[in-house]
Order: C-alpha cells, then sequence, then structure tokens
C-alpha cells in the first residue's frame, strides 16, 4: 500500500521542515496517520521527536515548511494554535506547565467551551459538564480530588500526565500526540495512563504516542512503529520493530535502509 | 470574547488581539445636566461656601478653617513612585452638584431621571426593585449624594446608612465624636485638604450588636469637567456589630487630569467586624497617558476594640494614578488587620499601593496579600509597612506581596518596611516577580483558549486568593474589569 496517497488519511505530513534558531530540526519528515491508529514515534534524544509535536501544535519560535501538512484535510501551518486545537488536535505535553491560582475544572470548560463557540456551538452548562468530568476522572480510575486543584501546581510527575490525559478524556480530540507521556512515571502510574490511554482509543481517535523507550509500547499496542533519526522517519514497521530495536539499539536503524519500510 | 462574534470558519480564525487594540473604557461616557459648579480656585471663603451650602453646623466650618490652614502650611508629598506634572490647585472647581439635585438626596421618586439613568448605563439601577438583592447604595454624582436606597429597612435594625451631608444634619453628634479620630485634618497634605473641602461622601453606623442585614455599597461618579471629587466616609461599628461596605468608582473620559482626593475613616469598637472593599474603575487616561484620574487617597481604620476586626480588599483597575494605602491601627487585644489587593496598571498608568499594619495592642494579627499586575508601560509599586510599638506583644504579620509582568516595558517594585520595638513580634514577608510564560500561553492555546483568554486566565488565577475576599455580587464584576482592563496588553 502506498500510505502517501491515501486521500482518507486524519494526519498527512509530508516533507516537513522545521528550524529554530537558524538549526534545521526536522528534515523532510513524512508521517501518514489514519482515524483510528496508534503510531509510535521511537528515536534517540535530540533526533527532533518532540519538535515534531511542538511544530504540529503550531508552537512559536520554529520556522516551518511542508509540502503537506493537514489535519482532517486541513492546512495545518497557517493555523494559530488554539485553531488546530478547535480542527482536533490534541498535544499531551512532556512537562506540562503549572497555571497557579486556576482550577483545573475552570481551565477544561473554557478549553471546551472555546472549541463550542469556535464551532458555532453553544456552551456546556456548568452543572452538567462538572458530572460529566467527573464520570471520566472516575472512569480513568483518577482521583476526582484533581479536578478541584489548580492545573498542575504542585502536581507529582505522575499526576501531572494522569492530568494530561484526564483533558485528553474531555477534549474527545480526533488526533493525540503524546509527548513522552511515560517519561517521569512509575510502573503504577504508568499502567494507569497506558490503561487511560487504550480506553480512550476508538475508530474515531488517533494517536502519535513519542518515546523513547519501549515500556510504554508493553501496555499499549502501537499498530505502527516508526523510527525518527536526524529529523527523518527512519525506519517504519508493526510491533516487530520495537524487538529488534530492543535487540540491536538504535545505531543499526542508522545505517538500515527505507527497504524497512512495509 | 467570541462568544459574539457567531460561528467562526476554523481557516481563518479572528485575531482577537488585533480587536482589542483599543481599550475600552465602558463607563467613559459624560451625563448632559446642568451642574452649579463654582469657579476654581481654594481660598477660606471657598471653604465657607461649601459648609454654608452644605447647612453645616459651626463646629463643622471651624474643623474645616482649621484644615485649610494646616492645609496651606503644607506641601505636596513626592515621595510616593509616581510622576505628574505640577497639580494646580487654583485651576479646580471645588464644588459641583447637579441643579436638580436642589438641597440633597430625595426619595427616588424625585430623583433626576437623567442620574437614575447615569446609574443604570454604570449598572448601579437605584430603583429597588431592580437593584441587586440585598445591596443598599448611596450614589454620589460628583459633590453631592443624589441617592441612597434601602434605608428604611436598615433603619429598622437602627444601621445609619447615608451621606455625610445628611449625617451632619441629623446625627451630629456622631459625627463630631468620631469625625477625624483616624485621620486627623493634618495627616498629610491631600487629607487637610480634603478635610477642608470635601463635600460628600457616605455615613455608617452600626449600633452595638446589630449584624447589618445587607451590604451596603456607594457609587462614586466624576462627570462635571475641571472639578475635583473630595468625598469623606465615615464608619462606625459598635461593640459585637459588622458590615460589609463596598464602593464603586468611575469618570468620563476626558484629555485632562482630574484629581480625587477622599478620606475614608473606619472604626471598629470590641468584637466588631468591617469589612471594607473597592471596586476602582476611575477614569485611567487613554493609550498615550493622556487624561485619567488622579486618585489620592487616604484610608485607614482604628481596630480600637478587643477582637476587632478590619478587612480591606480592593481591586484597582482605573485611575491614572493611584496612591493609597489602606491602613489599620490593631490597638485592641486580639484585634486583627487584613488588607487584600489587586493593583493593574497598563498602558501609562501608575500605581504606588499598598498597606500599613501598626500593631499598638497585645496579640494583635496581621495579613498583607498584595497583587500587582503591570502591562504596557505600566508601573506598579508595592509600598508597606509593618509596625509593632512595645506594647505589641506576641503581635503577627503574614505579608506577601506578588508582581506580575506582561510585556517588556512595564515596571514593579516594592518598598517594604518592617519595624519591630518588641522582641515578640513575628513578622514574615514573602514576594515574588512572574510572568505570563510562553510555556503557558503555548499550553492554553494548545487547549483551545485564545491568547487573551489565556491572559485572563492566568491573571485571574494570580489574583484569586484576593477576589474570593470580595461580596460575591461584586467578585464578577472585578474580574470582569480586570479582563477589560488588560484588553490590548498583549500583541
Amino acid at each position: 500500500m502506498n500510505r502517501t496517497r491515501n486521500e482518507n488519511m486524519l494526519l498527512q505530513i509530508r516533507g516537513l521542515r522545521a528550524s529554530i534558531a537558524g538549526k534545521q530540526v526536522l528534515k523532510g519528515l513524512d508521517l501518514h496517520v489514519g482515524p483510528g491508529e496508534v503510531h509510535a514515534i521511537m528515536g534517540p534524544n535530540g533526533t527532533g521527536k518532540s519538535t515534531l509535536a511542538a511544530v504540529l501544535a503550531g508552537k512559536a519560535g520554529y520556522e516551518v515548511e511542508a509540502d503537506v501538512a493537514q489535519l482532517a484535510g486541513v492546512d495545518l501551518l497557517g493555523l494559530e494554535p488554539e485553531a488546530r486545537a478547535h480542527l482536533g488536535l490534541f498535544l499531551g505535553f512532556q512537562y506540562p506547565v503549572e497555571l497557579p491560582g486556576v482550577n483545573n475544572t475552570y481551565l477544561l470548560r473554557a478549553a471546551v467551551n472555546a472549541r463550542h463557540r469556535a464551532l458555532g456551538e453553544p456552551e456546556v452548562d456548568a452543572y452538567d459538564f462538572l458530572q460529566t468530568i467527573k464520570a471520566k476522572a472516575r472512569e480513568l480510575g483518577f482521583d476526582e480530588a484533581l479536578l478541584a486543584r489548580n492545573v498542575n501546581e504542585g502536581f507529582s510527575g505522575g499526576e501531572r500526565k494522569r492530568n494530561e490525559i484526564l483533558q485528553l478524556a474531555v477534549l474527545e480530540p480526533s488526533l493525540a500526540v503524546l509527548d513522552e507521556i511515560d517519561s517521569g512515571l512509575d510502573i503504577d502510574a504508568l499502567r494507569q495512563v497506558a490503561a487511560g490511554i487504550n480506553r480512550l482509543r476508538s475508530p474515531q481517535r488517533s494517536f502519535v504516542l513519542i518515546t523513547h523507550y519501549r515500556r510504554l509500547l508493553d501496555y499499549v499496542a502501537a499498530d505502527h512503529v516508526h523510527v525518527m533519526v536526524d529529523g527523518r522517519i527512519a525506519a517504519s514497521g508493526d510491533m516487530g520493530l520495537v524487538d529488534q530495536l530492543e535487540e540491536r539499539g538504535y545505531e543499526w536503524v542508522g545505517d538500515a535502509q527505507p527497504a524497512l519500510v512495509e | 470574547m467570541l462568544a459574539n462574534e457567531g460561528p467562526v470558519t476554523l481557516r481563518a480564525p479572528p485575531d482577537a488581539l488585533d480587536r482589542t487594540l483599543d481599550r475600552p473604557y465602558g463607563a467613559g461616557f459624560v451625563t448632559d445636566i446642568e451642574s452649579e459648579v463654582i469657579p476654581p480656585g481654594l481660598d477660606e471663603g471657598v471653604v465657607r461656601l461649601i459648609s454654608q451650602r452644605k447647612h453645616e453646623p459651626q463646629f463643622m466650618l471651624d474643623w474645616r478653617l482649621a484644615a485649610y490652614a494646616a492645609w496651606r502650611r503644607m506641601k505636596e508629598p513626592h515621595w510616593g513612585n509616581v510622576r505628574h506634572p505640577p497639580i494646580d490647585y487654583e485651576a479646580i472647581s471645588y464644588f459641583s452638584q447637579p441643579k436638580s439635585s436642589g438641597s440633597g438626596p430625595k426619595s427616588l421618586a424625585e430623583v433626576d431621571p437623567k442620574l437614575l439613568e447615569t446609574y443604570e448605563k454604570l449598572g448601579i439601577p437605584l430603583h429597588e426593585r431592580a437593584t441587586l438583592a440585598g445591596v443598599a447604595v448611596d450614589a454620589v454624582f460628583d459633590s453631592v449624594s443624589v441617592a441612597t436606597t434601602f434605608r428604611k429597612q436598615l433603619a429598622d435594625v437602627g444601621v445609619i446608612f447615608c451621606s455625610m451631608s445628611e449625617a451632619l444634619q441629623h446625627h451630629p453628634e456622631l459625627v463630631r465624636k468620631y469625625l477625624g479620630t483616624v485621620v486627623p485634618v493634618s495627616d498629610n497634605f491631600f487629607a487637610a485638604l480634603n478635610s477642608a473641602v470635601f463635600s460628600d461622601g457616605s455615613f455608617v453606623y452600626v449600633p452595638k450588636g446589630v449584624k447589618c442585614p445587607m451590604e451596603l455599597s456607594s457609587y462614586f461618579r466624576i462627570n462635571t469637567a475641571k472639578s475635583g471629587q473630595f468625598e469623606r466616609t465615615l464608619i462606625i461599628a459598635e461593640e459585637g456589630a459588622s458590615v460589609s461596605y463596598l464602593e464603586g468608582c468611575t469618570a468620563p473620559k476626558r484629555d485632562e487630569n482630574q484629581l480625587h482626593a477622599a478620606v475614608v475613616e473606619l472604626v471598629a469598637l470590641d468584637d466588631a467586624t468591617i469589612k471594607y472593599s473597592t471596586v476602582q474603575n476611575w477614569y485611567p487616561g487613554d493609550q498615550n497617558g493622556v487624561g485619567g484620574i488622579y486618585n489620592f487617597v487616604t484610608k485607614r481604620g482604628h481596630a480600637r476594640g478587643r477582637r476587632s476586626r478590619i478587612t480591606w480588599t480592593q481591586v484597582e483597575t482605573g485611575a491614572a494614578i493611584t496612591w493609597k494605602y489602606p491602613s489599620c491601627w490593631l490597638i485592641g487585644e486580639d484585634s486583627v488587620g487584613e488588607f487584600y489587593s489587586v493593583a493593574v496598571s497598563n498602558h501609562h498608568q501608575q500605581a504606588d499601593t499598598g498597606s500599613k499594619m501598626v500593631h499598638i495592642g497585645r496579640n494583635t494579627r496581621s495579613t498583607i496579600i498584595s497583587k500587582g499586575i503591570s502591562a504596557g508601560h505600566g508601573r506598579s509599586t508595592y509600598r508597606g509597612r509593618v509596625k509593632a510599638v512595645h506594647t505589641a506583644q506576641g503581635a503577627r504579620n503574614y505579608t506577601q506581596c506578588d508582581s506580575l509582568l506582561i510585556g517588556s516595558q512595564c515596571e514593579a517594585h516594592t518598598f517594604p518596611s518592617i519595624e519591630s520595638a518588641n522582641p515578640s513580634a513575628h513578622f514574615e514577608h514573602e514576594a515574588s516577580t512572574s510572568r505570563v510564560s510562553d510555556d503557558q500561553m503555548f499550553y492554553c492555546r494548545q487547549r483551545g483558549l485564545t491568547a487573551e483568554d489565556t491572559l485572563n486566565l492566568v491573571v485571574n488565577g494570580f489574583c484569586k486568593n484576593v477576589f474570593k475576599q470580595l461580596p460575591m455580587e461584586f467578585a464578577v464584576e472585578a474580574q470582569n474589569l480586570l479582563n477589560v482592563s488588560l484588553e490590548g496588553a498583549i500583541g
């Protein structure tokens, strides 16, 4: 199958180039994610994985070009970050920032209402919304007390990541890019976060999991695994690729040929 | 907000920032009403004229004349961290009243409809049926009080809530007993000026054991050009009494600077509680710093009784220059003083504000929470003094002083001072300076908020501990006001 020509792709990225402060980080990256698919992007440090997440979400400070960069058929690169979010893109942050004094529930409602306004839909009822997010927190096995706290203020690493998953559950994006959602988690937190991801998988929701280690993939089975090296996807395959990486390390991919692509 | 803009297509998101570069000041209109304005300038004759117009008792005239004599000997203070051209005190008119207001407040049915309409437009309907439930309002227009609502209901429980002019007519003994006992006539230059020429303001008296059944509020409006407003407010809570009072202020947009020099005195006796809240939205001047109100105010409370408590809460979003330090003298044993403040300086606004806590009685406690927000070319200064005299055994103070910077041209300054003459006093001071970070901005926008909504969210979070001190009816208003006053602060 020649995935690059598939018009039904949710996310289509071809020839994505990005530089920051004059240094090119992404050097012509291709990525195609179909509806409901889970893709894992692995790779050594400093290879551009987090840059990929940042430029997809529209973070300022990068110079970005692409032959194609579309989400659901809409060109992403000209859009403000909030417009990309309204389009259905969610970024789970590696280091979620603190918002002192800002209530978690309040942020969630503001985010949902912002999207509703952008789509011309009515705002949510505050009481109903609270019931909805309490139910979501329970389904994910998270403590409801998380909702009453200020966004990430005084949160442990695990709590921050759980909070990202909760936001994901509430915002219901069509594409969730999770940047090292597994970093800084102990085994229990990792299991809980992974269970959350599995629960939120659906034919209407795709995931791009950016991770450094295979341990997340022991709990979340990816449909496609990519290895990123030096600003490009150097190899793609199925979960078998993870085992090969485990055995031979990332350096092996650097020498590998595109023939590895399925 | 986007809510009023209708559906928005995803491909062309609205650029909210471009649309908000013009700062809207909703209260900037002028009421076209015939006013009696005395000619500019200040001498003994003007002081006598004001007193005469208000049919004041002789003691009041004598008091004013003494204040005027004191003021003549004083010099305008320049220790504040604010800059302004010299104020020409001879160019100000010291008394202005709507002609229709006659000799003082009347029943609502008799108030000039134009005045009622003015307050309606400001969101302060004076018809009792339309008012916020449980809030009594005293409306002061230029130099005079034009209406006070819910008087009857308050009188039934013994609470006096009226204009200062009326208090001088009907309760001169109470005024005489307390006026100037907290802020003496010669306390400072602006207090002396106020004492000489003050025109109106609110008078509140809550007798022993009475919990005031509703929020009291005064709404100050400057309308006439080239006039000053010098209001004087006095609140007395007797033993075991409690009262919550809120003031709001607005003025038309004008290119000239106008002076507002108020004095507020609070007296709390044993076990009494006074909660005094301010939502100050004087015209701040335009984006280039032209026009706006000079808000030079002296506010002080005496916690005279045992276990008495005074709480100042202020949200200062308006005025070209703010110079005020609501203070507490903690005289009674176990008395408590609190100060919660949000002060915004956007564009070319300057705010030099803070508090003074003077611990005199044993085991007195005080708290200062100050949140300064600077944006544009704004300059925010926190100035505070915490003092324990030798009698203040076991005094305690906690001060938290935070500054939030938005943009790269604004300034935040702090001048805290701590002075203790009692070794058992325990004072803590914490301070922080932060900005709205790019990471916070990106995080919230990734969740779908606009840059402007994000700024409001972060700023409101920063101010949360102060807003929650406001009476509920006003907390939302304060939050909205803050959002409006920061429009155009980014982009």
